[in-house]
């Protein structure tokens, strides 16, 4: 089948699209990180770029559906790695999420949201009907939740969050009733204050109640929202040029190359970098989208969905914290943030989507 | 789209791919997801909208805030120097730690009081001091940092712990060693409240170090520099990237003293152990030599801004160390008060060179018998054995024929009463009675026989040891009282007393023989090769308390004296409390006076040999001679 596939067949819009918006991270890492002990980062992403680039073209000649078929193995490998993380995970910040692989440090939470977008295509193809039952969705949220419960375990919040997103899209395509919808809302209101009680960590609480009220607590993690809302409002309409905006030059800025490198970004290049910059992502998200509509099956849609569901809402959660208009969830943004497993998980995403895309020029 | 469509593909299509042609069945939920899309990019645009174009000024303002920074730049005080120019008071360059109030965390206070040692109420109370002042002045929490205090303000500044401190270089007060000269140069500490309020503080502002006491205090205008200020770049972790601005600090003047540290530090010596004051001042310009209040504390204790616990140990002395006893003490004179009387009694014509009178040991005046300090009595006493002797009868006549008022008119013109002026803060003026004081604060008529007391330096007189030199100084002179000062005067104020050189003279005769005769009660004080003239006072002590518990305090002991006898140079007064007699005071005014007199000896000399080397020419030409010739005259002094 591999003659039928050629580099012509790639998705060219959503390739290039991405590499734009990779090259504006490279740049705003320089940019924010130069000064610092990051100074090497902006290369280092360059060559995991490259990697990803790398990954993306070896995940797109391979069929999906013999990566579905494994959906379970992958599963289980998974979990697997999740429980290793717990044991023998290196410890960074305060939480265990990354595992030594050949010298990285990779950080197995970001491989795993692709084994769960494969696992709920697999799940709702493999259920064959237009409508998912309770008893399946129960079974598919279990599948979900335990290795959020990983994941949670570690501590990283963020990234257990996102698995969330892709269980939503896929159980809203695959049809859902609305009665389900109501328990749903019904046992999440029920349960959250619980989940507040119990299960959340203190920092994890005081970072939800600063995203309400930064001014409580304006050195610690509203600070963050603080300086990051300064950072913005400093951007003005035409930003203050690359290198130059001093939030992120003198650090006032957390992290100004991972998390927070949006905000970086728009201190340098103001509201029209912000517009174009949030522009470049929707067409990113639209061109999976069109790829989902034009998908030669259901799975293959539910893939595509799943990535651009994932990704809407890490833009969704990290943007919006820059902006001051959702918590610090530490979470990065897609394609911009400095970190190599992120940068991998989504050009291996994005390689899936190209798989699904390829698959339709097969006959 | 009917529930049994997929299945019949199914059926109908066993091989891959299952689904193939029934993609289409989530369009209108595909379409849904791209309105959502849009909605959460415009919902992003939107926050972004408010930030940057809506109102950018709220956050770029905040921005340059953030990393500008203004730091003070202490200004360091004016030295005190001594009148041959040796420094006193220094400075010395230390590290104080600032509390930036823009990014205070409440729950940091706590440990960063602990890990500096600081009472963590006294900061909070601090803190609340400050609320007034703009949130971006930081403020100065503890001064001159110890190498352990510098190490945990190094480890602990960075943003994760307790960012809100920063270091600044300031000059810190050095005041000499265990106390010499505390009284007269006072100290410096921070601005209290109440000072805020006061007209002589309005220029100032809370956190100002200001002179608190003594001359610091008088003077603090002239010693007090400008603070300077610099705008710094910092990021977030404080440390500095560029100055933006300057503004230089304006030192203090440096302030010189007419104070002699020689002679203080004599006088300190001679007190040790006593409590008490020592004056010395050259009374033919007020300037004063020495002034010393025993006893004494460390100032050094309480240059800092939250004062030590030391405070309390001396503020609760029951010694009272902080009273300065030279211009605050107010004792009656006893004896020592007799030369004024004489001097008004020969004035006012009431006795003369004829007048005698017999003492048998006391003599009874309006019903009351007064007894002499000597039991046997004096015998026949004229006006000069009645001062060699201290003679109290003779002394009760001359007050009752000279009655109250001619005696307040003299002690008045003495300097007794009122502040002398001298340039330090809060003097105590002393009282002289008379019949109009009398009336003014009790409403009652002065009774005659309540002079019979104020004869001899008791009941309700009281002087400053300050006031006593200064009054003693000036009648040795002739008459002619300068107003005491520390701080050198090119045309120093003084007071012209109307009095006939002749009477003056009969005195400064009966003061020399205090001294110098046989059976005078200063002989303690005499000094060989110099006439000094001299009186001692023992005087009662009366104290409410005394009275009640039945317990009698021992008498003050005073000495004053002046010399040379004929054109007086240095006028001396002691008090040394409890000391019981005034002749064991005596010897503190010698040790003074000989410290003097040495000191004019040994400059003489120096100078004689410095000249005679000056009339010497060269043997060898040298190149420049006259940093050579200019040097030689100093070394002598170096080597005191």
């Amino acid at each position: 089948m591999a003659r039928y596939r050629s580099i012509r067949d790639l998705d060219w819009p959503l390739l290039i699209i991405t590499l734009v918006i990779c090259g504006m991270g490279i740049l705003q890492i320089y940019s924010a990180a130069h000064e610092t002990v990051w100074g090497n980062a902006w290369w280092k992403q360059a060559l995991w770029v490259a990697a990803g680039v790398g990954i993306m073209w070896i995940v797109a000649k391979i069929d999906y559906h013999t990566l579905l078929s494994r959906a379970y193995v992958f599963y289980g490998l998974s979990l697997a790695g999740l429980l290793l993380v717990l044991f023998i995970g290196k410890q960074a910040f305060g939480s265990r999420r990354w595992i030594s692989v050949a010298g990285f440090p990779l950080q197995i939470s970001e491989f795993v949201k692709t084994v769960i977008i494969l696992l709920v295509a697999r799940y709702l193809t493999d259920l064959k009907s237009d409508r998912v039952e309770g008893r399946d969705l129960l079974k598919l949220g279990g599948l979900v939740a335990v290795p959020m419960l990983l994941v949670v375990k570690q501590p990283d919040l963020g990234t257990a969050l996102c698995y969330i997103p892709i269980l939503a899209i896929g159980v809203f395509l695959a049809g859902l009733r609305w009665q389900y919808l109501v328990t749903i809302a019904v046992i999440l209101t029920l349960v959250l204050p619980a989940g507040w009680r119990f299960g959340l960590k203190d920092y994890q609480k005081v970072r939800l109640v600063t995203f309400l009220d930064p001014g409580l607590d304006p050195r610690g993690s509203g600070y963050q929202v603080i300086q990051s809302k300064i950072a913005v409002g400093a951007g003005g309409m035409w930003g203050q040029g690359v290198t130059r905006g001093t939030q992120t030059k003198y650090r006032f800025l957390p992290v100004p190359h991972t998390d927070f490198i949006f905000s970086s970004f728009a201190e340098e290049h103001g509201f029209v970098g912000v517009v174009v910059m949030l522009g470049l992502y929707f067409v990113l998200l639209m061109q999976i989208v069109q790829n989902a509509q034009m998908s030669p099956d259901r799975a293959g849609m539910y893939i595509c969905m799943g990535v651009c569901a994932l990704l809407l809402f890490h833009i969704l959660v990290n943007i919006g914290m820059v902006a001051g208009r959702m918590p610090v969830t530490g979470i990065p943004l897609p394609l911009m943030s400095y970190g190599g497993s992120n940068v991998l998980s989504v050009f291996l995403m994005l390689g899936l989507v190209n798989s699904v895309r390829l698959q339709r020029f097969v006959s | 789209m009917s529930v049994t469509d997929p299945e019949s593909h199914e059926a109908r299509l066993p091989s891959k791919p299952p689904l193939r042609d029934d993609t289409k069945f989530a369009t209108a939920k595909i379409a849904f997801c791209q309105y959502l899309s849009i909605g959460i990019f415009l919902f992003l645009i939107a926050g972004f909208w408010d930030l940057q174009v809506r109102n950018p000024e709220v956050y770029s303002e905040q921005a340059e805030r953030n990393m500008i920074r203004s730091l003070p730049i202490p200004a360091p005080r004016g030295k005190i120097l001594d009148r041959d120019g040796r420094v006193i008071v220094d400075n010395h360059s230390s590290y104080s730690l600032i509390l930036s109030r823009e990014n205070l965390k409440a729950e940091h206070i706590e440990p960063i009081a602990r890990g500096l040692g600081i009472d963590y109420r006294r900061l909070e109370a601090r803190l609340d001091r400050f609320r007034g002042r703009p949130r971006y002045e930081p403020i100065i929490i503890k001064d001159e940092l110890t190498p352990a205090e510098l190490a945990f303000v190094a480890a602990h500044r960075d943003p994760e712990t307790f960012p809100e401190m920063e270091l600044i270089r300031a000059q810190r007060r050095l005041y000499p060693q265990e106390g010499l000269a505390a009284h007269v140069i006072g100290y410096v500490g921070e601005i209290s409240e109440a000072e805020l309020d006061a007209p002589e503080f309005i220029k100032y502002d809370q956190g100002d170090i200001v002179g608190k006491a003594g001359i610091e205090r008088e003077y603090n205008d002239t010693l007090m520099g400008k603070d300077g200020q610099r705008q710094v770049v910092v990021d977030n972790r404080g440390n500095e990237h560029e100055v933006l601005a300057i503004k230089d600090a304006v030192p203090g003047k440096s302030l010189q003293l007419t104070l002699d540290l020689d002679l203080q530090v004599v006088a300190e010596l001679a007190m040790e152990g006593k409590n008490g004051a020592v004056v010395a001042l050259d009374p033919r310009n007020g300037e004063v030599l020495a002034m010393v209040s025993n006893p004494t504390y460390d100032p050094n204790k309480f240059a800092g801004r939250i004062r030590s616990e030391d405070w309390k140990e001396i503020a609760n002395n029951p010694d009272n160390p902080m009273l300065d006893r030279a211009i605050q003490a107010q004792f009656a004179p006893g004896s020592t008060f007799k030369p004024i009387m004489a001097l008004a009694g020969l004035e006012k014509g009431v006795i003369d060179d004829n007048f005698k009178i017999h003492c048998p040991g006391g003599a009874t005046f309006y019903g009351r018998y007064f007894k002499c300090w000597v039991k046997q009595g004096h015998g026949v006493v004229d006006l000069h054995k009645g001062i060699v002797h201290s003679c109290d009868v003779f002394f009760y006549n001359v007050g009752n024929r000279l009655g109250i008022d001619n005696i307040a008119e003299y002690a008045d013109m003495a300097g007794f009463g009122h502040k002398t002026g001298i340039d330090l803060p809060s003097e105590a003026t002393g009282v002289v009675p008379s019949s109009a004081w009398k009336m003014k604060l009790f409403r009652q008529k002065w009774y005659a026989g309540e002079t019979i007391s104020v004869s001899i330096g008791q009941g309700a007189l009281t002087v400053t040891p300050l006031q006593l030199a200064s009054a003693i100084g000036g009648l040795g002179m002739g008459g002619v009282w300068y107003k005491p000062h520390l701080v050198k005067s090119d045309k120093p104020e003084r007071r012209m007393g109307k009095i006939d050189p002749a009477n003056a003279q009969k005195v400064i005769y009966g003061m020399w023989g205090v001294v110098n005769e046989g059976g005078g009660t200063g002989g303690r004080a005499r000094l060989p090769g110099v006439s000094v003239c001299g009186k001692t006072g023992s005087a009662q002590r009366l104290s409410n308390e005394a009275v009640k518990s039945g317990h009698k305090l021992k008498d003050n002991a005073w000495f004053v004296a002046f010399a040379p006898c004929e054109a007086p140079e240095i006028a001396v007064s002691v008090l040394w409390e409890s000391g019981e007699h005034g002749m064991l005071a005596a010897p503190v005014a010698r040790d003074v006076l000989k410290a003097y007199f040495d000191k004019k000896a040994r400059e003489a000399k120096a100078q004689a040999i410095a000249g005679e080397n000056r009339a010497m020419p060269p043997l060898v030409p040298v190149p420049s001679p006259e940093p050579q010739g200019e040097e030689q005259p100093e070394s002598p002094e170096q080597q005191e």
